[in-house]
């Protein structure tokens, strides 16, 4: 009798433990590994960018996807709740002081990204123009919110 | 008793007329101002970029070429106050009346055409490592800009930081046109790259730590520093513990024009600013620069672990 009740709770167990791990699944971690993933989608295009490589449209179109659908899912409220500027982590206070200024950031961002892949580049200067305009956002935006730690 | 307050009153002057002699502001010489040909505004381009002048004297957050009004307004916060970059646009808010001579004082001596001492959050520290024809070049530049008529805010400082005659003093202990670093059988590209760096570049400004009095000690020429605007730090740029040697130099003259790390982080805080100046750059320049940061000495961080 006993041993049957106890069975009976290990899935409400269970329920309750995924449920307290999805609520501290950690939301630096998460935005890092999404930066991270735009840094190598960047980093397929340099050897492009610099020369080294001569212009291939399916290389550079996969990456300028790549970057938007990243865009796309980077979200201030969930990836960036009060707080997280503890911690191991280069996110500024300027985030949650100036929260609308990093909120348009964003968005800006993500239009930027969605016109470059609009754009569909078919030679290296329309690529260059493209790809500017999405990595103008990399910098202006670790600019004001982001500080370097060490 | 009254000789005594003779004797107090005498050194009390002595004193103050010491302070006085050693605090007055001192010139460039004649000789070498007449020895700069007329400046030449293409030229003077190039060393505006170098400079990084927008960085400062662009109104806050201008990109593209509103980066070329050079209305003042940017906030420099530091342990002595708060500075705000004035107008240097050609008009009369900015210093549209100002001789060449006028601003080879003020970037090489830090002085204003009125005597006054300019603070060193204008780098003219570093500046004064400058070659005369670049700044006549430079000021030839600086009249083809648009001029604005904005006047910017005092600047908030702390007392006793606010009595400018002071920084005659500091001058005398910091103020010099020596290279920071000696480097022994140096290349062409090298010496381009001291050039560039610890002069116009002023790089040294915000990437070497300073002492009590705000002065950069060269002893640990760029290897880092805690931020001046109180949180996180400035990177060690050199080949030390902390630092880039894993970089190669291709890799820092890539940085500097794209603004893009080995590892495609993008630079940020106010290096941003650098990169947006150093894209101008001519490319033998920036990789003049990327020689001689591989050339310094090597030095662990100059800031202590943050975490
Ligand atoms: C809207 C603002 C914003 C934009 C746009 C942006 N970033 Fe970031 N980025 C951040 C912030 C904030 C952090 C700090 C995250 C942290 O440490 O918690 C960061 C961190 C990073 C990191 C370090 C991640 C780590 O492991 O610590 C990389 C790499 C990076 N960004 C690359 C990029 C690239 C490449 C682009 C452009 C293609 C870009 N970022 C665009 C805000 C932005
Ligand atoms: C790090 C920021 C910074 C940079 C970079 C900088 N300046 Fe300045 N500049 C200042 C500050 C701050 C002052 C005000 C100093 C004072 O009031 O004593 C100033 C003052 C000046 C003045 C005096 C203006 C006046 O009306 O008295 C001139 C001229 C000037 N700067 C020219 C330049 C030029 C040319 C460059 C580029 C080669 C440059 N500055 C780069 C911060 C900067
Ligand atoms: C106004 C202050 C300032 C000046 C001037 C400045 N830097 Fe920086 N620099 C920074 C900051 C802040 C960072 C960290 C940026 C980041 O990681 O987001 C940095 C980062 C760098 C890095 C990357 C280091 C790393 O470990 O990621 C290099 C290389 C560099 N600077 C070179 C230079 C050179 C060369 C100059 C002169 C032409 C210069 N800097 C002038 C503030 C400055």
């Amino acid at each position: 009798m006993q041993s049957s009740r106890l069975i009976a709770l290990i899935p409400a167990l269970a329920l309750a433990l995924s449920a307290a791990s999805a609520a501290t699944a950690d939301p630096i971690t998460e935005r890092q590994a999404l930066m991270k993933d735009q840094g190598r989608a960047v980093g397929t295009v340099t050897p492009i960018m610099k020369g080294e490589k001569p212009f291939d449209a399916a290389i550079v179109q996969s990456a300028l996807k790549k970057l938007n659908d990243d865009a796309q899912k980077i979200d201030a409220a969930t990836l960036f709740p009060a707080g997280t500027d503890k911690g191991d982590t280069t996110a500024s206070p300027k985030i949650w002081e100036d929260n609308a200024g990093f909120v348009a950031a964003i968005e800006k961002y993500k239009a930027d990204t969605a016109a470059a892949v609009a754009a569909d580049p078919k030679d290296l200067e329309s690529f260059k123009t493209a790809f500017s305009q999405v990595s103008k956002n990399c910098g202006t935006c670790h600019q004001t919110y982001r500080i370097k730690k060490d | 008793m009254r000789k005594l307050a003779m004797l107090l009153i005498v050194l009390l002057l002595v004193a103050g007329g010491g302070f006085w002699l050693l605090s007055a502001p001192t010139r460039l010489e004649p000789q070498l101002l007449a020895a700069a040909q007329p400046g030449d505004a293409t030229r003077g381009e190039a060393v505006f970029w170098q400079g990084g002048c927008a960085s400062c004297h662009a109104a806050p957050g201008a990109s593209g070429d509103a980066r070329r009004v050079l209305a003042g307004g940017v906030q420099l916060v530091t342990d002595f106050g708060t500075f705000v970059a004035p107008n240097i646009s050609p008009s009369p808010q900015g210093i549209g009346g100002w001789s060449f001579e006028d601003l080879a004082n003020a970037m090489m001596k830090g002085v204003a055409p009125d005597g006054r001492h300019f603070y060193p959050a204008f780098p003219y520290a570093s500046y004064a490592r400058m070659q005369v024809q670049d700044i006549a070049d430079l000021h030839a530049f600086l009249q083809t800009l648009p001029p604005s008529d904005h006047v910017a805010e005092p600047h908030r400082l702390k007392f006793p930081y606010t009595l400018r005659r002071g920084i005659g003093l500091w001058k005398r202990l910091y103020l010099s046109s020596q290279p920071a670093v000696t480097l022994a059988g140096a290349d062409e590209a090298v010496k381009r790259g001291q050039y560039l760096v610890e002069g116009p570049g002023h790089c040294g400004e915000c990437h070497t730590p300073r002492d009590g009095f705000g002065g950069l000690d060269t002893s640990r020429w760029m290897a880092g520093a805690p931020s001046p605007e109180g949180k996180g730090v400035i990177p060690n740029i050199t080949g030390g513990e902390g630092g880039i040697d894993s970089w190669s130099a291709q890799d820092i003259a890539y940085a500097l024009e794209s603004g893009f790390t080995p590892d495609f982080d993008s630079l940020g805080g106010s290096m941003a600013d650098v990169v947006q100046n150093m894209s101008h750059v001519s490319a033998a320049d920036r990789e003049a620069i990327a020689a001689y940061l591989k050339a310094i000495p090597a030095h662990p961080n100059g800031y202590p672990a943050t975490r």
